[in-house]
């Protein structure tokens, strides 16, 4: 075997006195460079993957030039280092090959032809390098060197030249100068160069410094997976069938090494149990990660969701501590998980992750629910890794002179987020907390207006407008189309004969002109085709390349600038849809690509010019709800320059946050209520109403009218450009638990208000009990909401404070401490509050005789009932929508969830605003959420609404829906279809679609039964124009 | 029917769903047959029965709804 006789020459240059041996051994989990300097470790040997060694070796030379040092070295190792030598950057003398034969695998994979030489006879006199050198890289026809690709999370291979991810933007090869051979300097490579048909390989760029002079500096440097290999108990990096929960994402990806196909790394084989251990690298002092990550219960339960959907046999097992599934709409999904996918949740912390040698599969072992070590054997276990800040976010907060925290975090405070310790300096997502995607997106808006608050006088003052030639007026002519016809290198050229398809689209009707390009979208083929469309007084102009998704508006811009309407425009998409795709039928293709340029033109012969008007943007905000989130909002809208409407139903401000008097964090929401109250009424840019409420709005996007009725009727109606729904919720009165019959049971808001009302009574309890889930996670409720955990740990601790010898008992489901508030979970364990849990189906019992409160809970832990008998019962009781909710949203035409918060126009994308264009969201009105939450989102909100409110001319698309009022019979088809609640009826009783409310997706014109409403671009006739063409006939 | 019969299916995909899932198909190299032409739509709700009727009467074998 060969590495028998590696280790055999290893050992023989040890002996000869040679100071190491340079080859690769597998610690940590990772096989990598290791210099072998005793014989006792040679058999520790590895001899894959192919690892390059010549630069180590080159540095372990020059470190230690008197030494001798052995290397473990393949062909390409070898011409690397001779390289170096004729470079007078590497001394062979005192260095002892030892080669290594490249699998036939391996060579395949690096485009190799053959390993270069057998070594056993090899004198190490090089000549035969010498000789073979030159053909070695000329043979070379595109990239040789091969690593694990990091989207893949390693699961694929990449080359040193590649795209980063499938949807990169822009959708462009980038080099990896770590490992690039000609970067490294390692070998004259010419891979890429050889096959760039674009030129677009540099071998002499270098890094630039750039100096920028800017306002703010915003950071979202995102996070870095926990290092799974720190828990070596889970056997990840030495077990294959160990895997994390990203690696999981790729392998449940179409897109991904497996395309989608739920596999094992080991064999192949199609799992069927597979187990996922949450909480590794979260909530685990051991490993310096005490908080909770937030976020990995909810992927978990994707992740095994998606497993399920992908492949019906799967049996999906999650081990976990407590499901924090805290987010908007997460309780259903893990509810319709168990019901509807038949997850299944353990309850319970695996000690062991072991391997099967002959199956490869795992046996875990865990402590259940009553306590016994049970042992149960899976396929594949996926690890739920916690998210750590990157890695580089250390020096950059050096750099930067901002404060993290001991975890890595960026230092932030309460009543301030996103804001961090040195001022102009803002953050968004993970590197602010642990977070989801809407957090996330809600976080970068929050930043982004910070980022733009100081600044805001300087706002448009560095743009230049461009300036177009006036267009041609093309309506009473002839069309005349020309078609350009891309190869894209050799993307489209390699598989459709691009001049036959050419020579084709000469021939088709109104086609005056056609020709090839190398690359369409190159800025030298822009000028041309301007020259071309003036020299053949084009009027129409089709391009057939690649997507309209990606292209469209770069050669839409090209046409204008010859003076076209940039709707008489129209793409043939021959790469993504034609020669990507049907490389392997040709013939085919090329009359695929021929076909698609036929309806191209068709369909161009009937396009018409469209304008796109401009509509005047009222820039004025309107905000309704005075609370928190309300407040915030308005007085977002006024730093940044607008007038601001604040409507409150209350004849006071503040809301909700009236009743909070202090916060897990230990800061002080009276003070913050206070100021803010304070701010709104002195700014002259916020007009309040209170004892006010919105009547009706109407109107559109930039262009709002809003009744606002006063307590006494009277009326006022005002104009604004946006509105930002702050109009909060409610506390949950419990029907339950005795709550309103004994006056010893509370909820935790009224007990919060007798601790900070300092009362004696308070500090002498002997026992207090606290209940969670109070009206939430069950039945019609089926949603978490998310602050009562924190809470009651928050007043919880603060009875221990007031009072050490208080028992304190909290009655839970699952503890929801997300993120740092877990440190305060821990921190409340460590002052000996008491935590029981019970199941939904045994919910605790609460009497009362002869004014003695008595809880029987059964303890799913000590698997038997508990008696208590507190002094007084706090409940933890759900924040519900304002009961309103339903008439309100009417109002204004804005969708609700099941649970009556409003609904947002994307869960996760679009946490901030509605379907309905200019209108956005935040606070309690969204879901549940602290103090902190709400000012983000209402920050975020204001950063949405600027996206209007900062241009006094709203672009109108050319692509909307239109009238026609002669054929309306006013049916209110298109009114009821509109999923944008655009189309009303006018007082002439006929629809009216307005252009800057309209979407453009043409769902009325199908639905209108008198064909009365057109989509302009996309009108029947330009449709039916392709598929008339479809058949060459 | 005769052996070699190769079908002609029309496509309608939405601009924001299925005609992005073809492109990533594409930029995937994944390859199906070459018997499809996509026909994009800002939205497949934009569809007519008129224009799956027209499709099929000009010679299509197949119409494809896919947003």
């Amino acid at each position: 075997m060969d590495k028998e006789r590696l280790i055999a020459e290893a050992s023989r240059l040890l002996d000869e006195g040679y100071d190491g041996v340079l080859g690769l051994r597998r610690r940590w989990g990772h096989i990598g460079p290791y210099l072998f300097t005793s014989k006792e470790e040679l058999p520790e040997m590895e001899t894959e993957p192919r690892y390059m060694l010549a630069a180590t070796m080159r540095q372990l030379r020059n470190k230690w030039p008197d030494k001798k040092f052995g290397l473990i070295a393949r062909g390409c190792d070898e011409r690397a280092l001779i390289k170096l030598e004729e470079a007078g950057l590497f001394e062979k003398d005192g260095s002892g090959f030892i080669g290594i034969i490249c699998s036939n695998e391996q060579a395949e994979e690096c485009n190799c032809e053959k390993p270069i030489y057998e070594t056993h006879d090899c004198s190490g006199c090089w000549k035969c390098i010498e000789a073979c050198d030159k053909e070695a890289i000329e043979r070379i026809n595109a990239c040789p060197i091969v690593v694990p690709g990091e989207f893949d999370q390693g699961l694929a291979k990449r080359k040193a030249i590649y795209i980063p991810f499938p949807q990169a933007v822009p959708l462009k090869f980038t080099r990896d100068a770590e490992h690039c051979l000609k970067i490294r300097g390692e070998l004259d490579c010419k891979g890429c160069a050889n096959v760039c048909e674009a030129g677009a390989i540099f071998n002499e760029d270098e890094a630039k410094e750039e100096e920028i002079e800017v306002g703010s500096v915003l950071l979202a440097p995102g996070f870095d997976p926990f290092d799974a290999t720190i828990k070596g108990e889970y056997g990840y990096g030495r077990i294959p069938n160990v895997v994390t929960s990203m690696e999981f994402e790729r392998i449940l990806s179409a897109s991904g090494p497996y395309l989608g196909q739920v596999m094992r790394p080991s064999d192949g084989r199609h799992p069927v149990k597979i187990a996922w251990i949450q909480c590794v690298g979260s909530r685990d002092e051991t490993c310096g990660r005490d908080y909770c990550s937030s976020v990995c219960c909810m992927y978990a339960t994707k992740e095994a969701i998606i497993a399920k959907e992908h492949d019906s046999h799967i049996e999906p097992t999650i081990f976990y501590n407590d499901i924090r599934a805290f987010g908007k709409g997460f309780e259903r999904y893990v509810e319709s998980a168990t019901s509807k996918f038949g997850v299944r949740y353990v309850r319970g912390i695996v000690s062991t992750v072991k391997e099967f040698q002959q199956t490869n599969n795992l046996l875990l072992e865990y402590g259940g629910e009553d306590g016994q070590k049970v042992q149960e054997e899976f396929d594949l276990v996926v690890l739920s890794v916690g998210l750590t800040p990157s890695a580089s976010t250390k020096a950059l907060a050096e750099r930067l002179n901002i404060d993290l925290d001991r975890f890595g975090f960026c230092k932030t405070s309460e009543f301030q987020p996103n804001s961090t310790s040195r001022p102009g300096v803002y953050v968004a997502g993970v590197f602010d907390a642990p977070m989801d995607i809407p957090e996330s997106v809600m976080c970068a808006s929050s930043a982004a207006f910070l980022a733009s608050e100081e600044i805001a006088e300087a706002r448009g003052t560095m743009v230049t407008e461009k300036v177009y030639p006036s267009e041609i007026e093309v309506t009473t002519e002839e069309p005349r189309v020309g078609v350009f016809v891309c190869r894209c290198g050799v993307n489209i050229a390699r598989v459709v004969d691009v001049p036959r398809v050419t020579e084709y689209a000469k021939t088709l009707p109104h086609v005056v002109y056609a020709g090839e390009n190398i690359y369409t979208c190159s800025t030298d083929t822009q000028d041309k085709m301007m020259d071309i469309i003036k020299e053949y007084n084009l009027n129409r102009v089709v391009v057939a390349s690649c997507s309209p998704r990606t292209h469209e508006p770069l050669f839409q811009d090209t046409i204008r600038e010859a003076g076209l309407n940039k709707y008489l425009f129209e793409m043939a998409n021959i790469r993504d849809q034609c020669s990507w795709v049907h490389a392997t039928h040709m013939p085919e293709a090329s009359d695929k690509a021929e076909d698609l340029v036929r309806m191209a033109v068709a369909r161009a012969v009937t396009l018409q010019p469209l304008h796109e008007s401009e509509a005047a943007v009222t820039q004025k905000g309107l905000v309704i709800g005075g609370g928190l989130s309300g407040m915030t909002a308005a007085l977002g809208l006024a730093s940044q320059g607008f007038e601001t409407v604040l409507v409150e139903k209350d004849k006071v401000l503040g809301g909700n946050l009236h009743h909070i008097h202090y916060t897990l964090d230990g800061n002080d929401p009276q003070e913050l209520l206070t100021s803010l109250i304070e701010q709104v009424e002195s700014e002259p840019k916020i007009t309040v109403y209170k004892g006010a409420e919105v009547k009706n709005t109407s109107g559109f996007i930039g262009n709002y009218k809003t009744v606002i009725e006063m307590e006494q009727g009277d009326t006022e109606e005002v104009e604004h450009g946006t509105v930002i729904v702050a109009t909060g919720g409610t506390e949950y009165k419990p029907t339950e638990y005795l709550y309103g019959e004994s006056d010893k049971v509370i909820t935790q808001t009224e007990l919060e208000g007798r601790l900070a009302d300092g009362g004696e009574d308070i500090k002498k309890l002997n026992s207090v009990a606290m209940i969670q889930c109070v009206g939430s996670r069950e039945e019609d409720h089926m949603y978490c909401s998310r602050v009562c955990c924190g809470q009651a740990i928050k007043n919880a601790i603060e009875l221990k404070d007031a009072n050490p010898d208080t028992e304190v008992y909290i009655l839970y489901r699952d503890i929801r401490t997300y993120g740092m508030s877990e440190l305060k979970y821990r921190e409340a364990r460590d002052k000996g509050i008491n935590f029981i849990r019970f199941d939904v189906e045994r919910k605790p019992e609460v009497s009362e005789t002869n004014g003695r409160l008595e809880i029987k809970v059964f303890d799913s832990v000590l698997g038997t009932d508990i008696m208590l008998q507190p002094e007084i019962l706090v409940l933890s009781s759900a924040i519900r929508p304002q009961a309103d909710a339903a008439e309100f949203a009417s109002k204004l035409k804005l969708p609700l969830t099941q649970d009556k918060f409003f609904m947002e126009a994307h869960l996760k994308l679009r946490p901030l605003d509605f379907v309905n264009e200019g209108m956005y969201l935040c606070g309690l009105a969204h879901s549940p959420k602290t103090i902190s939450e709400s000012i983000t989102q209402a920050k975020g909100a204001v950063s949405r609404a600027l996206t209007v409110l900062s241009k006094p001319q709203l672009m109108i698309s050319g692509v909307v829906s239109v009238v026609d009022p002669s054929q309306c019979a006013a049916c209110l088809t298109c009114v009821r279809a509109c999923p944008f609640n655009v189309p009303r009826i006018t007082e002439d009783k006929v629809a009216y679609i307005e252009g800057a409310a309209c979407q453009g997706c043409g769902i009325c014109a199908s639905a209108c039964p008198r064909k009365a409403i057109k989509l302009q671009h996309y009108t029947d006739e330009q449709v039916i124009a392709k598929t008339a063409v479809l058949c060459n006939t | 029917m005769a052996e070699d019969f190769e079908p002609k299916v029309v496509a309608f995909c939405c601009h924001y769903c299925a005609y992005s899932a073809a492109d990533l198909a594409g930029s995937m190299r994944l390859e199906y047959s070459p018997n499809v032409r996509v026909v994009k739509l800002m939205c497949t709700g934009k569809v007519d029965t008129l224009h799956l009727l027209k499709a099929i009467e000009e010679g299509a074998d197949a119409a494809f709804v896919a947003g």
